[in-house]
């Protein structure tokens, strides 16, 4: 029953211990987390009811702007931006549609033309038809009313990739279309991540329902999978585990990736893979202003930022994507490796959000069945 | 004997402080989620909604969590009972190391993780042989893999605490080690591993990054398959069907676990001394290396790989962590992200302790009558809950429920770690309240009768068995909420990203250099935790005194 002076001491060294980690805990400053990095002294005091100077921007964990160029924006609109960031394309677009009506923030940016119209039919966003749209940028604008509500900003190609050193080290032909990867020659060849858990497997399902229609993409699934196809669920593994060209000393040398995808596989000067570029569906990013915005001014003025020369050209080296100004340039390792076709697969997004859960279900049962 | 009126007074307003956490910030979102699939617009339409069970993938889906996860608990108990054995009553140098390490994989990104395993898995790995790729048999493996820190640590808190004289003295009246094993040393430890298996029965049917990296298309199992019908489809009907049953599936594991633990009080008076090594202690140690090995495989596959630089090796993976702007995705360095994440922990884990011990206080009381009993069941299964439910109903369940004043919480700093602390609390409970149910409550009749204050009676009876396991919950809290990534990833979180948001957004994006960086910070991760849960463990052995 009796005390140790021991046992005071452990108990001292845990009241020091448990008041130190308080201290150094998350709560006592969340008035930093306001990201703009200028004229930071008027965020001070940690309120979160926010202020008419701040724009709440909503988009996904790929979201990538350096404190920089948040700060020029606020140097020439007076607005600071609190970026909300919240998992992947998919979790980003439904999160903007159970909370319609009352937004998490202003402007959201990152809703791909695969989700498009889930997130305008839900009523989830105000017009706004920005001024700034560059000229040759309207080619990616939706039709219909999403055009009203959903300002392009940004495209990537999903394309299959081949891996040109390997074929030429086996002496074999490589294959040049969609329908060469049901051929015996590409047997256990092909990996692509799956449509129902990743967005770019999800990009290249449409390509295929675009390229073989309504009726006719089950039997080319049907085919790829007596063809040996693997199926991963993310793109991730399916380049770095299971790709020849993708670090892992993977057995499959053709895979499902992106345009941009050869710049990484670049040996003396040389991009050792290509991209099928009959292959390839385009996603698009769009940004919207939120229908009960706060700012509603602030919001638009941050997508018309995300339209201007400086942030369209940050876009290649942050997010890995092409500005859909046509007029800004894009990096220089990107030109010796990248091809962007002149011709895509397409799928209106009306028509993938009124077949997603018929097409996706059709396919779970074709693949996994 | 005078009955004090802060003999029930007391209990009530101790559960009512983590009720009302648990009520906003689960119950309120859970159930806001299961209206919005059950009731839309003002009408109910069970109809249509149970229509998904009908569906012959819902069937699979349940058959195969249901026998996956049997399996993996099974296997996980079998394994880590020789070790708990092994690394806390055996006197053997490195035991503290054996146990950092087998912690690690609790922390680490479940992708990261899948992805490890399928390097070593795929028909080009070193184990491809086995053709295990995109099998139900990585699935398992993995699952014990991540599980086995949950019964070595439970099971081999209690072993350390146990009266060893029991075991003694049925030695010296003649019984083999088995028999003393099976008839002195298992019954003791009874409600540690029934605790341990319910809750790594639990994390193995809610495990998602796992099964849905390693089971490919071919698997799936009822929290993937919510998280595919909501993210995806939005089919809320549906999702919210799903998630009732995972609740009534809490429920009655709880139950059960209640059943068997039932009746089976246990003095704890061990001091924690080890014991030698003896001939008959072959296969346990055997157990132990082999699992070693097991865990250890896919965390070299991680290092290796985070080592690898184009055809070379190198530290260039980890030096890219450190400088901001080498690498535009990162905006912060690893070590911001490091700190971030720590604090956000630290968070957690203070919240998920101080609500756990009310929690386990009340759950631990003696009811008086039957209907007092079923109240604390069902406070008990309550808490229990969040390990249950789908990450993806709670994390959306955030947004929909706690979006009006003064609940407007949806993009608070604070989010993050209550979300966290969720995850921990049910395992705080899950090893302090076993520890409290061991008190033999005639102490506390007695400090009470001879005039202790509930506050002192707490401080000279419950306090001295309570210290080791309440260490152990701190620890488990903490690596819990530093690899919690489930339900964090749906909260929109202001920038300042932790280290799993990090490592997912690395991981995103195309080219080597990103994957190798994002490799290089899951074995920071890792290698932080197992260094603080090595420290608490120090402070764990050094408080034996007590």
């Amino acid at each position: 029953m009796f005390r140790t002076s021991r046992t005071v001491l452990v108990a001292a060294v845990a009241g020091v211990l448990s008041v130190s980690l308080a201290s150094c805990s998350t709560t006592g400053d969340s008035g930093s987390d306001t990201s703009s990095a200028s004229s930071s002294g008027s965020s001070a005091g940690g309120s979160s009811a926010p202020k008419q100077t701040t724009v709440r921007l909503v988009t996904h964990d790929s979201f990538v702007a350096p404190k920089e160029l948040l700060a020029q924006f606020t140097k020439e609109t007076g607005y600071q931006v609190q970026v909300l960031a919240s998992g992947d394309a998919g979790k980003l677009a439904n999160s903007v549609v159970l909370a319609k009506g009352n937004p998490t923030g202003d402007v959201v940016f990152g809703i791909d033309n695969t989700f498009a119209s889930r997130v305008v039919d839900a009523g989830a966003l105000t017009p706004y038809t920005s001024a700034k749209l560059p000229q040759g940028a309207d080619k990616y604008a939706l039709t219909g009313e999403a055009a009203k509500s959903l300002t392009p900003i940004d495209f990537g190609d999903v394309c299959v990739n081949v891996d040109d050193a390997w074929f030429a080290a086996h002496k074999k032909a490589k294959p040049n279309s969609l329908d060469d990867l049901t051929k015996p020659e590409y047997k256990d060849l092909f990996v692509t991540p799956g449509a129902a858990t990743s967005s770019p497997g999800m990009a290249f399902l449409l390509a295929t329902i675009a390229k073989y229609g309504d009726n006719g993409w089950q039997d080319y699934w049907k085919k790829l999978k007596a063809n040996g196809v693997k199926v991963t669920s993310g793109w991730s593994d399916a380049w770095s585990v299971d790709y020849t060209a993708g670090g892992g000393k993977g057995s499959r040398p053709i895979v499902l990736s992106y345009n941009t995808s050869p710049a990484d596989t670049v040996k003396d000067g040389k991009a050792t893979t290509s991209a099928m570029t009959d292959s390839c569906f385009r996603q698009v990013e769009y940004a919207g202003v939120l229908k009960g915005a706060k700012n509603e001014p602030g919001a638009q003025a941050f997508i018309d930022f995300l339209l201007g020369k400086t942030f369209q050209a940050s876009m290649p080296a942050n997010m890995y994507v092409f500005p859909v100004d046509p007029a800004v340039a894009i990096p220089a390792q990107w030109k010796a490796a990248v091809t962007v076709p002149d011709k895509t697969l397409e799928v209106d997004p009306a028509k993938i959000t009124a077949n997603r859960d018929k097409w996706l279900r059709e396919w779970q049962d074709t693949v996994s069945g | 004997m005078r009955r004090r009126p802060g003999r029930t007074l007391l209990p009530a307003l101790a559960a009512l402080i983590p009720l009302a956490f648990l009520a906003v910030f689960f119950l309120l979102p859970v159930a806001a989620m299961i209206a919005r699939g059950l009731h839309p617009d003002g009408r109910w339409t069970l109809g249509p909604a149970l229509e998904v069970l009908s569906r012959p993938r819902t069937g699979r889906v349940l058959w195969f969590t249901l026998w996956i996860s049997t399996l993996g608990t099974a296997i996980t108990v079998l394994l880590g009972v020789p070790i708990a054995y092994v690394t806390y009553r055996l006197a053997l140098p490195l035991t503290g190391l054996v146990r950092g390490l087998l912690v690690m994989p609790f922390v680490l990104p479940t992708v990261v993780v899948g992805i490890a395993f399928r390097s070593l898995l795929a028909k080009s790995g070193p184990l491809g042989f086995l053709g295990w790729d995109g099998s139900w048999q990585a699935i398992l493996a993995a699952l014990v893999f991540f599980n086995i820190a949950v019964v070595v640590r439970t099971v081999g808190g209690r072993w350390q605490s146990l009266d060893p004289r029991q075991a003694e003295a049925a030695a010296a009246l003649g019984a083999g080690p088995w028999t003393v094993l099976r008839t002195v040393t298992l019954p003791a430890l009874r409600p540690a591993i029934v605790s341990a298996a319910m809750v790594v029965f639990l994390f193995c049917a809610g495990s998602f990054g796992v099964v849905l990296t390693l089971g490919g298309v071919r698997y799936s199992t009822v929290e993937t398959e919510i998280y595919l019908l909501t993210t995806n489809f939005l089919d809320l009907q549906a999702a919210a069907v799903l998630s009732l049953l995972q609740a009534a599936v809490v429920i009655t594991l709880l139950l059960l676990t209640e059943r068997l633990t039932a009746g089976s009080p246990n003095r704890l008076r061990g001091n924690g001394a080890r014991q030698r090594v003896r001939r008959a202690d072959l296969p346990h140690l055997l157990i132990t290396t082999a699992a070693c090995l097991f865990v250890l495989a896919p965390l070299v596959t991680l290092v290796l790989r985070s080592l690898q630089v184009g055809d070379g090796w190198g530290l260039d993976h980890y030096r890219r962590l450190t400088e901001v702007g080498s690498v535009p995705t990162l905006q912060v360095t690893v070590w911001q992200a490091l700190l971030t994440s720590i604090r956000a922990a630290v968070d957690a884990t203070l919240i998920a302790v101080l609500l756990g011990l009310l929690v386990s206080f009340v759950i631990t009381r003696r009811a008086d009558s039957a209907g007092g009993r079923r109240v604390l069941a069902a406070l008990d299964a309550t808490f229990m809950l969040p390990l249950g439910i789908s990450a993806v109903t709670v994390g959306f369940g955030f947004l929909i429920a706690l979006d009006e004043p003064p609940l407007d919480l949806r993009s608070a700093p604070l989010l993050v770690p209550i979300a966290q602390a969720l995850v921990a609390l049910p395992l705080v409970v899950r090893v302090v309240a076993p520890a409290l149910r061991s008190v033999d409550p005639r102490q506390r009749e007695a400090a009470a009768a001879l005039g202790a204050g509930p506050w002192r009676v707490f401080w000279d009876v419950d306090r001295r068995v309570l210290l080791r396991p309440l260490l152990a919950a701190i620890g488990f809290a903490y690596a819990v909420a530093l690899g919690e990534f489930g339900a964090t990833s749906f909260l929109a979180r202001p920038t300042n990203p932790t280290l799993p948001v990090v490592i997912y957004q690395l991981i995103g994006h195309p080219g080597e250099d990103y994957f190798g960086m994002a490799l290089a910070a899951s074995v920071i991760l890792a290698t932080v935790t197992a260094v603080i849960m090595t420290v608490v463990e120090r402070l764990r052995g050094r408080s034996g005194g007590w």
